[in-house]
């Protein structure tokens, strides 16, 4: 029986760790339902990238309360997983504090562990204000109601009390090493939480030693949970923000991608030598689907956006078309994107993995065309996403299909492209007057 | 009916057996749409001054493309893209420079994908160079005093990342530069982009233009300037949907510096 809490602590850790992997198996496996993108080149500029954007957190801090709070819980998030390291070591070795023979530096560690549980809850404590009572207006846009609000708390409220059950689970055990109790070696320096130590006053060492094990196992456990949670969630982004800035676009933003499908129809047009009435031979591919009306049309790249997408809102703050009151928002773009290759996702582990067609698709069940034509192209989105998601791409992608699968572009668009056909502009003068302006 | 303009297309200059410094390519708003043709006079007024070499390609030049291209419509950019290509290339034109920041980006950007490799500049980049080079020289007093805010347009700025050389052009002026809350990187679209330009928009409480004149007019401006032919236009009915019109007027940084020059 003395090994019971080192055996029980083990299989929390395999289910825990081996769901995490179950999940991240299903994720790759729905990213890569995305079309392949070759995103071999800049390499050197890809990695400076994500160590700016990603890690050094440039783009958040454009906005200075969000950016500061954010930096505290991201710090705390990556300091505090030392911390956790220690406790899982102690788990499974039913030893205590097994780090504390570092000495000063434990001291020092510990304490800076706490100021950063401190500043956590404070950061915390600042989002939930933003987002429920000063209800800043990128939180509440129509597509933040039901779950993604739920899900914005939610992940407020599970940080907030690890973090508290951090700060309990120190409280009670310097309690317990000023009593001199069995095992509870003297280590570490409790700056934050001796101001909670003052509550357990007067408590017995058996009430301690409950109060700090129920803390541990509640942390280590809320800790596994929420490392589950993750692939229900917009807060996949603390995993997915760094390949998602390492694969984000290095050319100009204002640079769209050729179409390769169609620079070889073209080519083929343009050849005098070609054939116009040769039938396809036998064993030709089926001809490509131009643009997209589903997420299988998207490419991977575009597809990793959606889950890393955090749902922030900020692309949308920044959208001239939201701006002014239209239906387009560049984060519903990719939450509808996410939300579709779920349901993908889903039809495939129902059905042995293969996709059955269940008549629903990402054009028009998700995304409606008036959201798409109203966009600008201003790669406004685009420049204020703080973990390079490109919104505009996805749209331009959807646009090609109702053009060119579809011919269902708005009738004045149609009237501005067949001018270009006929006479080489958008409106419908002479190409033989495109010198007036001189003489004018 | 202003004095004449020197210019000459590739033609001319193939029959000469010449190459220009430079092409100048002029767009379709450039050619056609009345406000921005005085934008391209105005440019040419500059390099004529500056005796710049330059070629027009004229009645050969036809659509970029590019606003079939932001609509979805890649099949006919591509074609478009194909017969400018094989022209520019027949010339073996090496350098590129317009007035229209949409032409630039696909230009520069999307054409050497399909063959079409050259050195594009925009007009205020090359007016910048013809100063520091000294081939041009821009001074006098006819804007001092008076307060010019820059709208960035979207495919020089934020697409390309040339904030710059426009800024220097109006310093040259002698006028006070003021800018907008949103600027460079950050600054709003006009309204035109992503094919807007050529229809209605969609449902919604405000019009794009009138809300990026409202950043503009919060600077409390004699003048917008700006460097596209479409936010040009935008910029110029944001002003009328504010009744402005009789004390803010848009214009193009060529224009500005062609009238400080009292060309």
């Amino acid at each position: 029986m003395e090994y019971l809490p080192n055996i029980l602590f083990v299989i929390a850790l395999v289910l825990g760790i081996g769901f995490f992997t179950r999940n991240v198996k299903k994720l790759t496996r729905n990213i890569k339902l995305g079309k392949d993108v070759d995103v071999s080149d800049n390499k050197p500029q890809r990695w400076r990238n994500m160590v700016r954007i990603a890690l050094g957190q440039t783009k958040m801090v454009v906005r200075p309360v969000a950016g500061l709070m954010h930096i505290f819980v991201y710090v705390g998030f990556i300091i505090i997983n030392i911390e956790v390291l220690e406790i899982i070591l102690d788990g499974i070795l039913g030893t205590h504090r097994l780090f504390a023979p570092l000495g000063t530096l434990y001291d020092v560690l510990i304490a800076s562990f706490e100021v950063l549980a401190l500043l956590v809850i404070v950061a915390v404590v600042i989002f939930w204000i933003r987002r429920n009572i000063i209800k800043l207006q990128r939180f509440i846009k129509p597509e933040m109601k039901g779950w993604p609000k739920t899900d914005g708390n939610l992940i407020l409220y599970i940080e907030f009390v690890l973090m508290i059950l951090f700060l309990t689970m120190n409280a009670a055990d310097s309690q317990l090493q000023q009593l001199g109790a069995a095992h509870y070696t003297e280590a570490g320096a409790f700056p934050i939480s001796q101001f909670i130590m003052p509550l357990f006053d007067g408590l017995s060492i058996s009430t301690l030693i409950t109060i700090e094990r129920t803390a541990w196992w509640l942390h280590i456990l809320g800790i596994l949970a929420f490392l589950n949670y993750l692939y229900y969630s917009k807060h996949l982004h603390i995993l997915l923000a760094f390949p998602n800035t390492y694969y984000g676009k290095t050319s100009p933003q204002g640079q769209f991608n050729n179409l390769e499908s169609v620079t070889n129809e073209v080519k083929l047009m343009m050849d005098p030598s070609a054939d116009p009435y040769a039938v396809p031979p036998e064993d030709a591919p089926e001809p490509e689907k131009f643009g997209a009306s589903d997420v299988m049309d998207l490419n991977w790249v575009q597809l990793l956006n959606a889950y890393t997408c955090t749902e922030c809102g900020r692309c949308t703050s920044e959208c001239p078309a939201n701006q002014t009151g239209k239906k387009l928002s560049p984060r519903k773009i990719m939450m509808d994107t996410r939300d579709r290759l779920e349901e993908v996702g889903k039809i495939m582990d129902a059905n042995k993995g293969e996709f059955v067609d269940d008549g629903k698709q990402l054009l028009n069940d998700y995304i409606t065309p008036e959201e798409l034509w109203a966009c600008t192209t201003c790669n406004a989105c685009v420049q204020a996403c703080p973990v390079s998601i490109d919104p505009l791409s996805i749209i331009v992608e959807m646009r090609r299909y109702l053009v060119m699968e579809q011919s269902a572009a708005p009738m004045e668009l149609n009237n501005m492209m067949s001018n270009i056909e006929n006479n080489g502009a958008p409106w419908p003068y002479n190409q033989m007057d495109r010198l007036n302006w001189v003489n004018e | 009916m202003s004095e004449q303009l020197k210019v000459k297309t590739m033609q001319e200059f193939m029959a000469e057996g010449k190459q220009p410094e430079i092409l100048f390519w002029v767009g379709s708003a450039g050619s056609y749409d009345d406000r921005a043709k005085k934008i391209s006079r105005a440019f040419v007024k500059l390099l004529n001054k500056a005796n710049v070499d330059f070629a027009v390609l004229g009645t050969e030049e036809s659509s970029t493309g590019d606003v079939a291209k932001r609509a979805g419509n890649e099949f006919l950019f591509q074609m478009q893209a194909m017969m400018n290509i094989e022209l520019l290339n027949g010339y073996e034109i090496k350098r590129i420079v317009t007035c229209d920041p949409h032409s630039f980006n696909t230009l520069k950007n999307e054409y050497p994908g399909l063959g079409g490799k050259y050195d594009v500049v925009h007009h205020t980049q090359y007016l910048k160079e013809l100063i520091d080079n000294g081939r041009l020289t821009i001074d006098g007093e006819v804007y001092k005093g008076k307060r010019i805010t820059f709208h960035d347009p979207c495919y020089l700025g934020r697409a390309n990342s040339v904030f710059e050389a426009p800024r220097e052009l109006l310093s040259k002026t002698n006028a006070d530069l003021v800018e907008m809350k949103r600027h460079k990187k950050i600054a709003l679209c006009c309204g035109a982009g992503g094919a807007q330009m050529f229809k209605e928009p969609e449902k919604g409480d405000m019009d794009v233009n009138v809300l990026r004149t409202k950043d503009a007019l919060e600077t409390q401006p004699n003048i917008i300037a700006t460097g596209c032919p479409y936010c040009n236009t935008m910029m110029t009915d944001g002003i009328k949907a504010h009744e402005k019109e009789d004390t803010v007027t848009v214009l193009d940084v060529a224009e500005l510096l062609a009238n400080s020059q009292g060309l």
